[in-house]
């Protein structure tokens, strides 16, 4: 994974409330089986609107997608967030993500960062001509014109972030806890340690 | 262990901690892990890059279930016929392929154990009451109704729990919903669910598990049980569970991966041990009278857009917040309906009964009953009953349901998630509108320009019979 501690240039002034994941990846783009190639199916539908974001060359290639409350809600197809990384956006702000989202996006190196509607609004502000710059060891997003928002992060996600690590890898290393839990596990509960080849 | 009076939810989560972190989180180990072919093979992907193995094969179920048609899938001779979309094909291989190489039991599309993972973990008694459960899609919840904690993960999680049978997790808060009082005639599991969702909004649950409580769960059969947890997530929960009893250990016994013997009396006890203790307190109550739910019917692009049936298309105007205005605008022009139309005016061209929210045999036996002695109407082009798995269809079969599907104009088909989402070949024309008793009525869900109407099977039966969105207790009383 790739470390991140600053993404700064242009925000996709996106805005909408409520912006499920098929939105964010129609189904038809979930029959692959590699990560690549999803930021063509990224917004499908928004992309046909007039006048939209997506397709305006004013943002394209822009690490920043600011949205509405509630990003990403609905499936918990992980495709969303590859297709974000496809498109080339590491960091969303939005005044609120929901659960699974947030936590596919992490896992993937996306940044999330929920902000007060006030602060989105006037970002989304902003980012119409001016670029954005996101601090994650400062935990801060910042404008050209002084504008300067605080948000929290996790602070295991933020080292995980910083430091660009693979999770996979992290929980390895407790092979003895987890094998621990197992035996007490076998002891307590042996009716779910009970596996599927003892009655095959 | 603490004395202090403790919820379902965190009597399952504490029997699983493997590890408490100062920073909240936890690393939880998971007892069930089911894949299917959408979201794990980008996972097995990793896994092969990085040389690791499955830690706990044995722990796991593979079965593909969302990309296969739901069309004969053997010939008359009984040679299985190829999946003709290229890349559906190409993810059903994988699978076929993922699994077994890394030791994983792996039901094939024409065993007749194969269906829907949401129906077939509870069948198969892979799913268990107090077991962690979790796979790559978010109708995970579903297994809840056994009083297990079960959630849908992404791929990366799908990875983390192959590679090292545990997740990352936060403690979720947690949320009561209590539904008291006698549920009126008509009146599903189906329609207690989207009543609730329509109360407390899609965002209503964000951040919490559900627990659903009160006589009304108590009473209600398992399959019901797991209709509701079905949809917990389209309340914005990422779980939702219903305390085990004597209802879920009778559905459980027997079945194959079930306990047995000395195991299965250990386990009971465990089980009736962790109902929520007296005291226990949740973090938000929300408290619903059966009395008030009718039949319900969405008309929007969102869960949270239901009605009563004898209810009207509602205005932007009638909803107090803006943003909710617009959304209500825009969905109303999706959906092609205009404020003040009467629900049951609404015409529809496709009926679709099945999805793991309601293919179980209950379900089947519900809109068969509608079904007997009907035909479907002129105007419905295309109406299929989907049973969950194939054990399902074996038995509707034995009970000839499926005959008094077929004698009324609809289709029975093979086992698969089928048209709640458009990734196989069963999907709703552009514009036209479907009686569906899935979960999503999102934008272009069952295929692009679709439009979804949500509810029971008993009422999308009732549609097929009319060809519009009906009172099912004006065909059945
Ligand atoms: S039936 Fe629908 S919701 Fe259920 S597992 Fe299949 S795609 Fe997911």
């Amino acid at each position: 994974m790739e470390p991140i501690s600053h993404v700064s240039g242009r925000a996709i002034p996106f805005g909408r409330k409520n912006v499920d994941t098929d939105v964010i990846i129609p189904a038809a783009w979930l029959k692959t089986i590699t990560r690549e190639g999803l930021g063509q199916g990224a917004f499908e539908a928004v992309k046909q609107e007039p006048d939209n974001v997506f397709t305006d060359p004013e943002y394209a290639g822009a690490p920043i997608l600011i949205a509405g409350d509630n990003f990403g809600c609905g499936s918990s197809r992980e495709h969303a967030a590859w297709a974000l990384l496809d498109m080339g956006v590491t960091c969303v702000i939005a005044p609120s993500f929901s659960d699974i989202f947030s936590s596919n996006a992490f896992k993937n190196g996306i940044l999330t960062v929920a902000l007060p509607q006030d602060a989105v609004d006037r970002l989304l502000e902003v980012a119409k001509s001016d670029p954005i710059d996101v601090d994650l060891e400062a935990q801060s997003v910042t404008t050209p014109f002084q504008d300067r928002f605080a948000f929290e992060i996790d602070p295991f996600r933020k080292h995980c972030l910083l430091e660009g690590l693979d999770e996979v890898g992290l929980t390895m290393a407790q092979g003895d806890a987890i094998k621990a839990h197992e035996a007490r596990a076998k002891e307590q509960m042996p009716f779910l340690a009970r596996t599927i080849s003892t009655v095959d | 262990m603490s004395t202090k009076p403790r919820t379902l939810y965190q009597k399952i989560w504490d029997a699983h901690v493997v590890d408490r972190r100062d920073d909240g989180t936890s690393l939880v180990y998971i007892d069930r892990h089911i894949i299917h072919e959408v979201t794990s093979p980008q996972a097995f992907e990793s896994l092969r890059a990085a040389s690791r193995p499955v830690r706990r094969p044995d722990l796991t179920l593979a079965v593909p279930d969302h990309n296969l048609p739901t069309t004969a899938r053997k010939d008359a001779s009984g040679n299985i016929l190829p999946i003709a979309d290229p890349q559906s094909a190409q993810q059903l291989a994988a699978l076929q392929k993922n699994a077994p190489e890394f030791g994983i039991r792996y039901i094939d599309s024409t065993d007749p154990e194969q269906g829907i993972v949401h129906v077939v973990g509870p069948e198969q008694g892979f799913s268990l009451p107090g077991a962690t459960i979790v796979c790559g899609d978010s109708h995970t919840a579903c297994h809840g109704g056994l009083g297990a904690l079960a959630f849908g993960i992404g791929t990366s999680e799908v990875e983390h729990v192959l590679a090292t049978q545990t997740l990352l997790l936060k403690q979720s808060k947690t949320m009561e919903v209590r539904v008291e009082g006698t549920l009126g005639a008509g009146v599903t599991p189906k329609d207690v669910i989207l009543h609730i969702i329509g109360l407390i909004g899609t965002a209503g649950g964000t951040g919490h598990v559900i627990e659903y409580r009160g006589n009304v769960f108590e009473e209600m059969s398992i399959e019901g049980r797991l209709t509701v947890c079905n949809m917990s997530i389209e309340g914005g929960a990422r779980a939702g569970l219903i305390a085990p009893d004597e209802a879920t250990f009778a559905y459980i016994k027997g079945r194959p991966y079930a306990p047995k013997g000395e195991e299965w009396d250990k386990a009971v006890a465990w089980w009736k041990s962790l109902a929520t203790d007296e005291g226990a307190t949740f973090d938000k109550t929300v408290s619903v009278r059966a009395e008030d739910i009718q039949p319900t019917v969405t008309w929007g692009t969102s869960p949270e857009d239901t009605s009563a049936i004898g209810g009207l298309v509602p205005a932007p105007e009638d909803f107090a917040d803006a943003s909710k205005q617009s959304a209500v605008k825009v969905s109303l022009e999706y959906m092609g309906l205009t404020p003040g139309t009467r629900l049951t005016d609404i015409e529809v061209q496709n009926v679709f009964i099945g999805s793991c929210t309601n293919s179980r045999i209950e379900d089947i036996r519900a809109a068969a009953e509608v079904l007997k002695g009907r035909h479907k109407a002129d105007n419905v082009k295309w109406a299929i009953v989907v049973p969950g798995s194939g054990l399902v269809k074996q038995q509707a079969e034995a009970e000839g349901l499926d005959k008094i599907i077929i004698d009324a104009g609809l289709e029975w088909r093979e086992p698969g998630c089928s048209a709640c989402l458009a990734m196989n070949p069963d999907k709703v024309p552009a514009g036209e509108r479907c009686a569906s008793t899935s979960n999503r009525n999102f934008t272009g869900r069952q295929g692009p320009g679709a439009r979804t109407h949500l509810m029971s099977p008993a009422m999308a039966a009732a549609a097929a019979v009319t060809g519009k969105l009906t009172d099912v207790r004006d065909l059945v009383g």
